[in-house]
């Protein structure tokens, strides 16, 4: 009993600060999605499903649509890219440096790295310029769908390339010629021995990639288009412009609802794999 | 132990089973550098099937490479390898008739012991029936049934080792590869693991080949031994022709303690030939190769076969070469002691087992005693001319 007395003391402060900075936060979002609008903005402490309402538009669940099919490809992508990459790290002679290369780009500031760009993307950025001076067309490569899943891809593989490194760090590789050596192809080796035994850092790379992915604001603003817009952008609209406060809370407790699904239909994914070092 | 057990019901399985498949391999110049080092220095052997050959040798001798380079890992800038009559040289590590033993097992951590063992058979794609009649077998093979559904983190180093075996045994290759497979496991265990692989060698009958740098693993268990040092074969033979007949000062001391003694030749008979040495003086020895007198020469003898005694033996003939010295350490270790002598200002060292046979036996020896040390002139070995 002593013991876990102790317990309680010893994580109260986290507790507290999960409290204070998380929970609070996301119950007081919940209650105000349940709240009256008010008509300067604000909310009105009256009960009221009203802010739930949306789920009438059609442009909203296209934004739902769109939200959930951006994240999808972009963490599917990302990931792609990173096991490659991060196995190349990890097997490196120099990873020192390679992993400094990818903590470089976190110097520089997230917004400034999305204008960058714009300027390689834009109708008068680098990419058309150079179209223009080899006699092609140019092309609108900005503010559309496709532009918000390249930029989305470029920001989030590190998050993607780090936990992967430190998974495949890990990984014993004398099973993959244990692999061979029992019959298998190379291509076949690491299907059936290399990546069920990264998983755990697979599943880590795909929420570090879909949970940010989901919540885009600042990309889809900037180089996105009509096609592209994403609830973030929603939500910051219904807050700052049409000063909807509980429709904006609703919006946001919908997304909360989607990444949680996601977090548990994962983690029960995470712990089928029974094996693995413990 | 229930060691003997699993090795009794592997000779029947064997015999049922008819797995008796031989597998000779053929080393042919086999050169390898590795950014510019030469690990491999044209290398030639050959190792007949169904041998148990141990590659031995020091850290960086070369003896994994080549061991990969059988299993089909690494691929040699020269030469060529055969497998029977077959060039495998280019082939890639699936399509070869040989599987490993790896040092750190290898297991596959996702996948439970059975699934494991199945592995092999899964990639053949064997009917499942079969596969479930196959694992069952060699699970009660290695005795590990009841932990099927374990995952190798779960297992001792010992039962880890077991499912090596059994997953590699399985896809009944011709040759089994062995890479330092005992390292990871403590004495006891290594001396019963080392004991049932031999068993398990001789039932299945295949070829073994058997990397290690523990030269007493090697003598325990080979047909035939090859001892390698910096890229190169320094000699291939029995473990009692690598240890009594020893091609040269390195493998003399490396497998085993040995003293060495270097002089003159002054003196050549038919049999026996005398050599003068500055620390001991005249010493009578057999020959073992062609002298001749002025020459000088190197001898080898081992210390197990060197006596130790406070008073001068009675017994002693005309063949024995005896000298006095004082103790100027002592090691006792159980079965037997071992004695550091200085005679002149050599330092020579002889192991005396604890049985009182003789008389002079159940003399105790003290440390600083003067004791002599006395050997037959054809127990030492006549290593090389210099």
């Amino acid at each position: 009993m002593k013991n876990q007395r102790n317990g309680l003391v010893y994580s109260a402060p986290i507790t507290l600060w999960l409290t204070l900075l998380f929970v609070a936060p996301t119950l007081i979002v919940i209650i105000y999605s349940f709240l009256k609008k008010g008509i300067y903005g604000g909310v009105e402490w009256i009960f009221s499903i009203d802010g739930y309402n949306f789920f009438k538009s059609s442009y909203f669940l296209k934004v739902v649509w769109n939200t959930v099919e951006i994240s999808v490809v972009v963490t599917f992508l990302t990931v792609l890219i990173a096991i490659p990459v991060a196995l190349y790290i990890a097997t490196s002679k120099y990873k020192n440096f390679l992993l400094f290369l990818i903590i470089i780009p976190f110097w520089t500031n997230f917004l400034i790295r999305i204008y960058s760009w714009i300027s390689l993307l834009g109708n008068n950025g680098l990419l058309n310029n150079l179209l223009i001076k080899f006699g092609l067309e140019p092309h609108q490569f900005i503010y559309n769908k496709f532009a918000v899943i390249l930029v989305s891809i470029y920001a989030y593989l590190p998050y993607a390339i780090l936990p992967l490194y430190s998974a495949i760090e890990k990984f014993d590789f004398a099973i993959i010629d244990a692999a061979r050596d029992l019959g298998a192809s190379k291509m076949k080796a690491y299907m059936k021995t290399f990546l069920p035994n990264i998983k755990p850092g697979i599943i880590t790379a795909t929420l570090f990639t879909f949970i940010p992915a989901l919540g885009s604001y600042a990309i889809p603003k900037l180089v996105g288009g009509n096609d592209s817009q994403m609830l973030g952008n929603v939500i910051a609209r219904e807050l700052t412009i049409t000063r909807d406060w509980p429709k904006a809370a609703a919006i946001s407790t919908i997304l909360t609802i989607i990444t949680v699904i996601f977090i548990i239909v994962l983690s029960k994914y995470d712990k089928d794999h029974k094996g693995g070092k413990v | 132990m229930y060691f003997d057990v699993s090795i009794d019901t592997f000779k029947i399985y064997i015999v049922r089973s008819g797995i008796m498949k031989q597998g000779n391999i053929k080393i042919d110049s086999i050169s390898k550098s590795f950014d510019g080092v030469e690990v491999l220095k044209n290398i030639s052997f050959e190792i007949k099937g169904g041998e148990f050959f141990s590659i031995l040798g020091g850290s960086g001798c070369g003896k994994t490479t080549l061991l990969r380079m059988i299993a089909g890992f690494i691929e040699a800038d020269k030469g060529a390898i055969y497998l029977g009559k077959k060039d495998i040289t280019h082939l890639s590590p699936n399509k070869r008739d040989v599987n490993t033993i790896f040092q750190t097992y290898a297991l596959f951590p996702h996948l439970t012991i059975y699934e494991n063992i199945a592995f092999p058979l899964r990639l053949k794609k064997v009917k499942e029936a079969e596969i479930d009649r196959e694992v069952k077998k060699y699970l009660e093979l290695v005795k590990l049934s009841e932990h099927a559904n374990k995952y190798s983190s779960q297992l001792s180093g010992g039962q880890k080792q077991r499912v090596a075996i059994a997953r590699a045994l399985i896809n009944k290759p011709k040759v089994l590869l062995l890479d330092e497979p005992l390292s990871a496991l403590d004495a006891k265990l290594r001396q019963h693991m080392l004991i049932e692989l031999d068993n398990i060698h001789e039932e299945v009958g295949i070829t073994f080949v058997f990397v290690t740098h523990d030269q007493q693993e090697a003598l325990s268990v080979s047909d035939r031994i090859a001892v390698m040092k910096d890229g190169e074969v320094l000699q291939i033979g029995t473990p009692n022709e690598i240890y009594e007949s020893p091609a040269n000062a390195y493998v003399a001391d490396f497998i085993g303690e040995t003293n060495f003694i270097e002089g003159e030749v002054v003196e050549v008979e038919e049999n026996f030939a005398y050599l003068e040495s500055t620390s001991y003086g005249r010493i009578k020895f057999e020959l073992d190769k062609e002298v001749m007198v002025g020459q000088y020469v190197k001898l080898t003898i081992r210390p197990e076969k060197v006596k130790v005694t406070k008073s001068k033996p009675r017994y002693l003939d005309d063949n024995d070469n005896i000298f006095k010295g004082k103790v100027e350490e002592m090691i006792y270790s159980g079965f037997q002691s071992k004695f550091f002598v200085t005679v002149g200002n050599q330092l020579f060292s002889a192991f005396k087992q604890h049985v009182d046979f003789f008389e002079e036996d159940a003399e105790t020896i003290h440390w600083k005693d003067e004791v002599y040390i006395i050997w037959d002139s054809a127990d030492s070995f006549l290593l090389e001319v210099i």
